[in-house]
């Protein structure tokens, strides 16, 4: 898959339209790469011209800071608002909540001041535009529950954007006990994907898993790589992974062949 | 000046007095904590402060609580004009002051806080059984065992007694009115003592309307001025406080963490990206980051723990509590009111202590272990839930902060990701080059 870097960009003369930020699941963890590469295959369907920063990104800093490490999180931010403004960087897509919170909420104060959407919102744009379309019907008839992000949901209010996205599709959306606002949160963020949970009844993954299993749903539809993991192996927890898939939004748009 | 104007002149006095002292405690206490500005954006404070506080709109996610709450909110706002009276009637000696002047206004008023009294007294009733018989799981955490209990249940016998008081009030004077006694003025067809003065009452003595009458006003009073002496050591004070509370509560972005500007400055210089290098040392000093005590939290953070009223809404939508965690939201708010209100204490017996000079040797950590802390996924639930815009999420990532920065401890497992993300600017420690994802297709 060809992918520019900026780099490449600006040595060919060019400035892109939107940078990708792909974040560390994006770029590292296996099941997130494929929503990197879906993300860059619905770009390239919108034609919209884009790049990455390729091996000059680094984490934004998030679970750093959240953990209490500011330290750690100065250092990775500050590099980064360094690159993404010799780039001259004005627009940034992300498929992570967590990089588009502190993207778009915590660099201004460090002097990085973008236009930052995740890509639930520019499916959403595309999409009501016609610029992209649903591809294939690998999931026809299938039940679908919408799990909120609390970093898109909550802490960013963008509840309705990645709901509209899937009402493009034909299948039943059903919402599970607690959502929007009230959304359970998979139990990753504030840098618990980096360690155990602290002694209690159960996980936090397999609470939320129960409540979408309740739904009766097929497939769990996420918008966060954590939430992706978190949920996953919450299916595999209740031995439900033969019956029921998580998926990224945009994955369900344009679905791969079987 | 009878007997009774005397009585009550005193008491007065000493109710202000007391009072005063309590009150001004409670404002000290909440400035332990340090300065923060917190009065851009005007328009959008006092928006939060008509729809959060007056208008409830945070209660009415829960319609149930919502409507019985709003029943004695709403009885408690229109009882203070009742209270003027009471206190002009307790100066003069006079009885009903306002209802000659006032007419039919003043049996609209008295009506209206008969039919909002009566609402609340139902709606107290429901609270009461919700506690002691229904038992309802989110006021049965480990820290409501005890105290915090029995003081909500104090208030909600004290608000019994208060409109038990009015009632016996007003309905022995509408019988005395009925009888043609002098200096009992006409208040007009009450809706509720109309037909229930008649009804108990009709058929007793004279004497002993006047005295049920005198008894019913002393108990609205005593309850009053117990309540105003009471509130400050209670979890009640979000009466007042519900106010300034959602004036000024946060209006970034509730993802948003603060910016620390020492520890961004140190880092510039350390890359290199200032042009002043080496203007700011931190080492010199080995500060303090993060919180370990109140003192360290803003005194916005303080400000929630005494605005807090200690319902559990935020306790019952954590993750971590749900999921049978140690932390909870709503303990945590209650350990920084316990914490900041102990220090108020020693400053008290000691008032030549000043703050900056204050040790007993204690901080927050005494009441809120690591284990709480670590366990929180900053969901932003249990800020999303508080009725009154508490932020618990605050105080936990301060106490993360001081953890981490200050004493340099915190979760093992940790570490070996700060160590990656430092090393390589990745979280995890991989092998592979960042951009090994757009060589493979799909
Ligand atoms: S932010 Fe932390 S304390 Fe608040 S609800 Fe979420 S996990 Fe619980
Ligand atoms: S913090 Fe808010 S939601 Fe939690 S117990 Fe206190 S008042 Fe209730």
């Amino acid at each position: 898959m060809e992918v520019k870097t900026m780099a490449e960009m600006v040595a060919a003369g060019e400035q892109p339209e939107l940078l990708f930020w792909v974040g560390c699941a994006g770029s590292f963890d296996n099941r997130s790469q494929q929503i990197s590469r879906k993300l860059v295959e619905i770009l390239n369907q919108a034609s919209i011209s884009f790049a990455i920063l390729g091996n000059e990104e680094m984490c934004t800093g998030d679970p750093a800071r959240r953990a209490g490490n500011e330290f750690v999180f100065q250092m990775l931010a500050l590099q980064n608002i360094q690159t993404l403004n010799e780039y001259q960087v004005r627009k940034i897509v992300t498929i992570c909540p967590h990089c588009f919170n502190t993207l778009k909420n915590e660099y201004p104060a460090l002097g990085g001041h973008y236009e930052v959407i995740h890509h639930s919102q520019l499916l959403k744009s595309l999409l009501d535009e016609g610029r992209i379309k649903v591809k294939g019907d690998v999931f026809k008839g299938k039940k679908i529950t919408y799990h909120d992000s609390c970093y898109l949901g909550r802490a960013n209010g963008i509840y309705e954007a990645p709901r509209d996205v899937l009402e493009h599709l034909d299948n039943e959306i059903v919402e599970m006990a607690r959502s929007r606002s009230r959304g359970l949160c998979c139990g990753a963020g504030g840098a618990q994907m980096w360690k155990e949970d602290e002694p209690g009844r159960k996980r936090i993954n397999v609470e939320r898993t129960e409540e979408a299993l309740d739904t009766g749903a097929d497939i769990i539809a996420v918008n966060c790589p954590f939430c992706m993991t978190m949920m996953t192996d919450g299916v595999k927890a209740k031995e439900k992974q033969e019956s029921v898939m998580v998926y990224d939004i945009s994955e369900l748009i344009l679905q791969n062949e079987p | 000046m009878n007997i009774g104007q005397i009585i009550f002149i005193l008491l007065f006095i000493s109710v202000v007095y007391i009072s005063v002292r309590l009150y001004t405690r409670i404002w000290r206490n909440i400035h332990l904590g340090k300065k923060e500005r917190l009065r851009d954006q005007p328009g959008r404070r006092l928006k939060n402060v008509l729809l959060v506080a007056f208008g409830q709109k945070k209660m009415f996610k829960r319609f149930i609580p919502a409507i019985f709450h709003f029943f004695i909110y709403a009885a408690f706002l229109l009882t203070q004009i009742e209270l003027l009276e009471i206190l002009v009637d307790g100066f003069s000696g006079n009885h009903r002051s306002f209802a000659v002047s006032l007419g039919g206004f003043y049996t609209f008023v008295i009506g209206l806080i008969e039919i909002l009294s009566a609402l609340a007294l139902i709606a107290t009733v429901v609270f009461i059984i919700r506690r002691v018989v229904l038992r309802i799981s989110r006021f049965q955490h480990p820290e409501m065992e005890g105290w915090p209990s029995k003081d909500a249940l104090i208030i909600l016998v004290l608000e019994f007694l208060l409109i038990f008081g009015i009632f016996t009030m007003n309905s022995a004077d509408v019988v005395l009115q009925s009888r043609d006694i002098a200096g009992y003025p006409d208040t007009g067809n009450l809706p509720i003592s109309g037909w229930l003065g008649p009804w108990l009452m009709g058929g007793a003595g004279t004497d002993f309307l006047i005295g049920a009458e005198r008894f019913g006003w002393w108990l609205h009073m005593l309850v009053v001025f117990g309540f105003i002496i009471y509130l400050p050591i209670s979890k009640h004070l979000h009466i007042f406080l519900a106010f300034p509370n959602t004036y000024f509560a946060r209006l970034e972005p509730p993802g948003q963490m603060r910016n620390m500007e020492d520890i961004m400055n140190e880092v510039k210089s350390m890359l290199g990206m200032t042009e002043d290098a080496g203007s700011v040392d931190l080492a010199e000093e080995l500060p303090n980051f993060g919180a370990a005590d109140v003192t360290d939290l803003s005194w916005k953070n303080i400000l929630d723990a005494y605005s807090c009223t200690e319902c559990g809404r935020c306790t019952d939508e954590c993750p971590a509590n749900i999921t049978g965690k140690k932390l909870s939201p709503r303990k945590i708010m209650m350990d920084v009111r316990d914490r900041a209100t102990e220090i108020g204490h020693a400053l008290d017996r000691n008032p030549e202590i000043s703050i900056e000079h204050f040790d007993d040797g204690k901080n927050l950590f005494d009441r809120i272990t690591p284990e709480e802390i670590h366990a929180c996924t900053t969901c932003n639930a249990c800020v999303e839930a508080c009725p009154v815009l508490i932020n618990p999420l605050d105080i936990i990532l301060q106490m993360r902060r001081y953890e981490i920065l200050t004493l340099a401890s915190g979760p093992a497992e940790w570490t070996p990701m700060f160590n990656s993300m430092e090393n390589t600017g990745a979280v995890w420690q991989v092998p592979d080059e960042r951009i090994a994802w757009t060589k493979q297709d799909s």
